[in-house]
């Protein structure tokens, strides 16, 4: 998996609450069996005037001008700033695959939704969660000054601006080693092989019904 | 010697614990310093579309899946609810790009021998109609599988929730995820709820009080009167949603419901083991003295009908009411989401949801595709027309055991008699992944689960309601309470 670190970089923002995983990726994208090349497809219908077809060349469809990350100002914007609830909905992981493969490498919100959150980790996109008075801040001062970066630290667990602000938030420790390390999750759950098959012995002296079932 | 035999860790008395605490405790294989557990999982449910890239995970990794009887797999999402075009199975599915997702599944389970219900075979249909109907969901269990409405297999008192397709790989691989212990919440509603009002109605009720992120980081446990009273195919409808009310897990304790519903199906033990599994099961309730992070509530008596007026499932209102005005927001951020929501729906803030017209209507999904869904929507059909001015109507049985069932009792014939049409078993137009799906700025009553901007089409405007009210709402050619739908052909 993808490490995180630091990272420094233009801020796009994503100005409303509830932003659904449908949104993020519309469902015809997810006919792919792929991993990767969602990024021009992110945010698809609210991005482009015409409806979009998976496999289809993006280049040259006609944007939604008023669509903030359409604007000039933020091509190229690594660190997108959103509002709360953001990724509630469907559990595609293709929601992060595609943020991921447009160019974000992190996300500000005050909340996300559960599933999406658990997701992003491993595809070594950071989801920080800032207070809502700490969001609005960023929003004013990405609004205020073209070109606005951020500083995302994660063994710090810090967002701090240019103007001075250095603003904490929390997450788990064991996702934030599986991060900064690019670990493999599946890799680390191997080397305790022999507790899940001592848990499975004595699972099955007990619940017996649970194994052998399907075949 | 029993007395000698080392305590399991599920079999450790705890006093106080609520039905997660126990099926979380029962499925711990280790308990982290750094807070984060390893937790087992039973059963593994697969569909087409958050599979393929575990699957090629796998194999880059050089892996194989830890089990094999855990698993259990079928296309659903993607796949044609057309007769004709099912009738000609994966190869003749009309969509290249979906064709070769189906036909990926079909490779990847016949190549790891992994139980696959194919396209067109008995068992078949939408994972969490297939999963509780084949006895592969049993009470007690963890269930997971690539999708958000997986907590529907809840209400068989299960520890049941959606996963990404990184935890798809990591299951097949492992058979555990890392996993932190979510906060308890309870719903109680007690009270009985009036006629015409449905488990949809109570459980979207439930999100409109306390809005799409109120479960957040939560399993919720439905509790009261109201679901002890519900069939087990109604508490599905209610713990598929509880992801729409933000918490990944809905659950409902075991009564004598939950077993008599298990009761002979196709994996559930026989004989002597089911003895043994409905003495376990049986405790697989919230302790009296259990103690929740989280309790809401809310009583039968207020419960309406409900529909859906906007782009997030909070955005409901009973069937009487209005839709919303710009000055009855508490504050900026609610303005400026109803503002939006009103545009792309194409509302007016003030104008009565019975005015409002629908172009199609859609009685099916995971939500509401079950048995007794199909019996609700035919009750209302019956002896009826859709309305001239609605393009299509689309029933769309769960399962192709639901389908043959409602055809043993003549259903089809009576919502073809209406002028519906009468589908093959899939996702169809809940998500419109395959060719059912809402034209630009067309309104649906829609029995599914979402009613997100774009959703069930682009552009499309989705309606959630019961479908006793979605097939009322096809007759009538508009929104309209089913309580005082009477009268015959309109």
């Amino acid at each position: 998996m993808k490490a995180f670190t630091t990272h420094r970089g233009l801020v796009g923002p994503m100005d409303r609450a509830n932003v659904d995983t449908d949104m993020i990726i519309p469902k015809q994208f997810l006919k792919s069996i792929k991993r990767s090349g969602f990024g021009p497809n992110l945010f698809d219908e609210l991005r482009y005037q015409d409806e979009g077809q998976p496999g289809a060349d993006c280049s040259n469809r006609p944007l939604k001008e008023d669509f903030p990350l359409n604007f000039p100002r933020y091509k190229g914007a690594s660190i997108l700033l959103a509002r709360k609830n953001f990724g509630c909905g469907s559990s595609r992981e293709h929601a992060p695959w595609a943020l991921e493969d447009y160019g974000f490498n992190a996300v500000i919100a005050p909340s996300y939704a559960d599933i999406f959150y658990n997701n992003c980790f491993k595809n070594g996109l950071l989801p920080v969660i800032l207070t809502e008075e700490q969001v609005d801040v960023l929003f004013k001062e990405m609004e205020a000054e073209e070109g606005y970066q951020l500083t995302v630290d994660l063994p710090s667990q810090t967002v701090t601006t240019d103007s001075g602000h250095v603003f904490s938030f929390e997450l788990d420790e064991f996702r934030k080693e599986c991060l900064l390390n690019g670990l493999d999750e599946i890799g680390l759950t191997l080397k305790e092989a022999d507790a899940i098959k001592q848990y499975e012995t004595e699972r099955a002296a007990q619940h017996p019904w649970v194994f052998g079932a399907i075949k | 010697m029993a007395a000698m035999l080392k305590k399991h860790v599920w079999e450790t008395v705890m006093t106080g614990r609520t039905l997660y605490d126990k099926l979380w405790d029962s499925h711990l294989v280790k308990q982290n310093s750094d807070g984060s557990s390893l937790i087992y999982i039973d059963r593994h449910v697969i569909h087409e579309v958050t599979s393929p890239q575990a699957f090629e995970g796998l194999r880059l990794a050089d892996r194989k899946p830890w089990r094999l009887d855990t698993n259990i797999a079928t296309p659903d999402h993607n796949i044609s609810t057309d007769k004709a075009e099912r009738d000609a199975g994966v190869a003749g599915m009309a969509d290249e790009v979906s064709r070769i997702q189906v036909q990926t599944l079909d490779d990847n389970c016949d190549l790891y021998g992994i139980k696959e219900f194919k396209i067109n075979e008995m068992g078949q249909g939408i994972v969490h109609v297939m999963g509780p109907e084949l006895g592969a969901t049993m009470p007690g269990m963890t269930v997971v599988c690539g999708d958000s409405h997986t907590a529907t297999h809840g209400a068989l008192a299960c520890l049941a929730h959606g996963i990404g397709t990184s935890e798809v790989e990591h299951v097949l691989a492992t058979q555990c995820l890392v996993a932190k212990k979510m906060k308890n919440m309870r719903v109680t509603v007690n009270g009985t709820v009036g006629a015409g009002v449905t488990p949809k109605d109570v459980v979207l009720a439930i999100i409109g009080k306390i809005g799409t992120a109120g479960g957040n980081e939560h399993a919720i446990e439905f509790a009261g009167s109201v679901f002890r009273d519900m069939s087990i195919e109604g508490r599905m409808t209610v713990c598929n949603m509880a992801i729409e009310a933000g918490a990944r897990v809905g659950m409902v304790a075991v009564d004598q419901k939950t077993i008599d519903y298990c009761k002979g199906r196709q994996f559930v033990p026989k004989g002597e083991m089911w003895d043994q599994a409905v003495e376990y099961w049986n405790g697989l309730v919230s302790d009296e003295d259990a103690v929740f992070d989280t309790e809401v509530e809310l009583h039968a008596d207020d419960i309406a009908p409900q529909v859906t007026w906007g782009t997030s499932p909070e955005m409901v209102a009973a069937v009487t009411e209005s839709v919303p005005t710009l000055d009855q927001q508490p504050n900026e951020e609610k303005r400026k989401g109803l503002e939006r929501a009103l545009e792309y729906m194409g509302l007016e803030g003030g104008q009565a949801l019975t005015s409002i017209y629908v172009d199609r209507v859609f009685i099916g999904s995971c939500t509401n595709s079950r048995i007794e869904d199909m019996r609700a929507a035919a009750a209302v059909a019956k002896g009826r027309q859709v309305a001239s001015s609605v393009k299509q109507v689309l029933i769309v049985p769960g399962s192709q055991m639901v389908k043959a069932q409602a055809e043993a009792e003549g259903l089809d014939k009576i919502f073809i008699a209406a002028g519906m049409d009468w589908r093959e078993p899939g996702c169809s137009m809940c998500l419109a992944m395959n060719a059912d799906k809402l034209g630009a700025g067309e309104h649906c009553a829609s029995t599914s689960n979402r009613n997100f901007e774009g959703r069930q089409g682009n552009g499309g405007r989705t309606h959630l309601m019961s479908p006793a009210m979605a097939a009322a709402a096809a007759v009538a050619g508009h929104i309209v309470d089913v309580r005082s739908f009477v009268g015959g052909d309109q």
